[in-house]
């Protein structure tokens, strides 16, 4: 898939990967041999109906390509950009067995686009199911609360949604930065959201405002929580609270949702030095760096405390890092952050690590070198450790079930948490995860609510 | 926020009337937006309002509580010095300002204070003190269980360094720079009694005492250089139509 060069696209918030052209999509699914086994479909956590959208891609027909791929993804524009497919449906495709397995994620993307730049070209959407009458509260607008929302709005029950940030998206909007997913692109698919019927209240902390007990005596027949994990971790280590020293998300909603990147046109601002750090491994940290760079920092590190085989992030965004210049530090830990003496940070002592056994997670356990310690100059620092669940709506609500994590214990298969008419997905249940896990609880959710209601 | 290009700034809530459904936020114009905010006419609106945020201050019965407001905090003292005064509490209220210019809401204050002392830096009105001067004679003279300070960080830290010898419970309201004021990020961190908390929701009120008010100074400075240029391109901006 072509992609804007490295040294042009390190200095510009565009979207980096470009698409397939219609002869590259048209190629690429030519190749699948639709297998009727369907493993995909398996490997897929919303178990989209991929084999069809790829079939009638190639017959040409993208209306009934598109509707394929919408059946049971509200979010296929998002999924195709940030989906890790490579350990999803492309890792189960018939084909990889041999040789590289079809693109899934970049066919899935060419659809949804091109579904975005021919509306008119679409059927009107079906017209919506006759009301059940029924009330359902979802609280969040993140993925989980988005697919939860159409799903349920899909049968004809009143959906409310109640975000407390002024924009809906979750992540998505926050998070996830400009060049590797459009807000346009989120927002497109809100949109198709509230076509069916949903409402979003924005500016609605639920826990501040209203609380979950309130909204279920207040005439919600059931409530969806999908306020995913938004507090951010430290590192409680000596000068954490210096200034130039951000958690990610501080860092990415400055710049993604308030538009830092813009300032002075918007409001927001951005202070960054020119020697960046960020800590951690994951797709978080590697959105940070990237956008460190992009905002003209001259030096960009990922500090990380294991070796490059255990990053976390997706391979893909990995290698874009590395190749707009990046400099990884691997085995790499901080201990303290030193105060250039006006209270802003201007060096990060760290301490070298190895790998010992494997611990919990499966991964080798990183092990301080004792008297390896040395210092780091930077003026800027993004702490990407990994969040936890927000703890306001289970502080302010009786009888949530929740795990020492801070995560909200729900039922796998169904998200029923124990306090009656209550569900959850995504990460407020699973802890960090990604898009499509949270969407698919999302889904299994607005299925175990729609029984609910139907056979009250 | 004022528009989809605004920024999301913090501000206590003066007063409520839940029938009349109308709050009361009163605000310094310092910055760019809250001159934008105050050039609004009747009728105008913003784009987004959230709250109300945070823990709410703590209301009881303590006996004798000091309330004391510097500058524009008469604004957010008001309903403490009500309620206090509600719970059945002795009110004194201490508010001052750098000049009379900025006094405002005195016959407010009074009201729900059994006494109230106004001083001015320069003296233009009342009695010519910093708000510490008159709160550490009453602390001398009555016993008192409980302060209450709000306003700038300085004013803040040196009511509490007043009350500290005096071993007075004293509270204070934080006011660091915030973005999501949610606890989702983390800008508005502030360390007390040697523990990291998010002012916005852990706070806005704390033990004075406890503050490590040096690092909350560092880190409300953060962004000056880029307050002021926000605010130079906006007036040029509006300069013509700007009253
Ligand atoms: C920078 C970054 C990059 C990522 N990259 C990827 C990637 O490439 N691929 C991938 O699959 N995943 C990625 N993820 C993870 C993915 O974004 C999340 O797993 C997913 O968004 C979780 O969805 P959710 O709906 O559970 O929660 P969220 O998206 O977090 O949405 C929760 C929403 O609830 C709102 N909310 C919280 N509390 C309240 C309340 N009390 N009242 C009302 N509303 C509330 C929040 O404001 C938010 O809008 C990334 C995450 C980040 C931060
Ligand atoms: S303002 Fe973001 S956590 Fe407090």
């Amino acid at each position: 898939m072509p992609r804007q060069e490295p040294k042009i696209r390190a200095k510009n918030f565009k979207e980096v990967a470009l698409g397939y052209t219609p002869e590259m999509a048209l190629e690429e699914a030519n190749r699948c041999i639709q297998c009727p086994k369907r493993p995909c479909v398996d490997g897929c956590p919303v178990n989209v109906d991929i084999p069809e959208f790829i079939k009638a891609l190639r017959e040409g027909n993208m209306q009934e390509s598109v509707k394929a791929l919408k059946g049971k993804n509200a979010l296929p524009g998002v999924c195709g950009r940030v989906c890790p497919q490579e350990t999803q449906c492309e890792a189960k495709c018939t084909l990889g067995k041999q040789k590289a397995p079809i693109a899934i994620g970049r066919l899935e993307r060419y659809v949804a686009d091109w579904e975005r730049n021919n509306k008119s070209a679409m059927p009107p959407a079906s017209s919506l199911p006759s009301p059940t009458g029924k009330k359902v509260a979802v609280i969040g607008s993140g993925p989980a609360g988005l697919t939860a929302a159409a799903d349920l709005a899909k049968k004809g029950h009143k959906v409310t949604i109640f975000e407390a940030l002024h924009i809906g998206g979750g992540v998505l909007m926050y998070g996830i930065p400009e060049f590797r997913l459009p807000k346009e692109i989120v927002q497109n698919e809100i949109n198709f959201v509230k076509s069916l019927g949903v409402e979003i209240v924005l500016d609605a902390v639920v826990g501040k405002i209203d609380t979950l007990d309130e909204l279920l005596k207040g005439g919600y027949d059931a409530v969806f929580l999908g306020t995913g994990a938004g507090l951010p971790m430290f590192l409680n280590v000596p000068g954490e609270n210096l200034c130039g020293i951000y958690s990610a998300n501080e860092w990415l909603t400055r710049i993604n949702l308030m538009k830092a990147y813009l300032f002075p046109k918007f409001d927001t601002p951005l202070r960054m030095g020119k020697k960046v750090a960020v800590i951690g491994g994951g797709n978080v940290a590697m959105d940070a760096a990237r956008c460190a760079l992009r905002l003209g920092a001259e030096q960009v590190y990922i500090v990380y405390r294991r070796s490059e085989a255990e990053l976390p992030a997706r391979k893909e965004e990995v290698e874009n890092a590395m190749e707009e210049g990046i400099v990884f530090k691997f085995l790499t830990n901080p201990v303290r952050f030193i105060d250039d003496g006006k209270g802003w940070v201007n060096g990060m002592e760290c301490i070298e690590m190895e790998l010992g056994e494997p611990d919990a997670s499966g991964r080798r356990r990183p092990i301080p070198k004792k008297g390896s310690e040395f210092v780091i100059p930077i003026d800027t620092v993004v702490v990407a450790l990994g969040t936890t669940p927000n703890p306001l709506i289970a502080s302010t609500t009786e009888g949530l079930k929740t795990t020492g994590h801070g995560t909200v214990v729900a039922d796998e298969t169904t998200g029923k948490t124990v306090k009656d008419r209550v569900w959850a997905g995504g990460d407020i249940v699973t802890g960090a995860a990604t898009v499509i896990s949270a969407m698919g609880a999302g889904k299994r959710a607005a299925a175990d609510i729609d029984k609910f209601l139907s056979g009250k | 926020m004022i528009d989809e290009k605004g920024e999301r700034i913090p501000l206590t809530i003066a007063d409520c009337d839940a029938q009349e459904g109308t709050l009361t936020i009163v605000f310094m114009e310092v910055g760019k937006t809250t001159r934008e905010l105050g050039c609004l006419k009747d009728g105008d609106s913003i784009m987004s309002l959230t709250g109300p945020l945070g823990v709410p201050t703590h209301v009881e019965k303590f006996g004798t509580v000091v309330c004391v407001a510097g500058g524009f905090a008469v604004a957010p003292i008001m309903p403490i010095a009500r309620a206090m005064k509600q719970a059945g509490n002795k009110v004194i209220s201490i508010m001052g300002a750098r000049t009379k210019d900025l006094l405002f809401w005195e016959e407010e204050l009074r009201s729900v204070s059994d006494k109230l002392i106004v001083t001015t830096d320069d003296g233009s009105y009342g009695r010519k003190a910093l708000v510490t001067e008159p709160l550490k004679e009453i602390l001398e003279t009555e016993k008192v269980d409980r302060v209450i300070a709000i306003g700038p960080s300085v004013m803040m830290k040196f009511c509490s360094r007043t009350t500290q010898p005096f071993g007075v419970k004293t509270i204070v309201s934080l006011n660091p720079i915030m973005v999501d004021g949610t606890g989702m990020c983390g800008c508005c961190r502030v360390v007390v009694g040697g523990q990291t908390k998010f002012a916005c929701v852990d706070g806005p009120d704390f033990d004075g005492h406890q503050v490590d008010w040096d690092l909350l100074a560092a880190r409300q400075r953060n962004y000056l250089e880029e307050e002021k240029e926000a605010l130079e391109n906006w007036q040029c901006q509006c300069g013509g139509h700007h009253h």
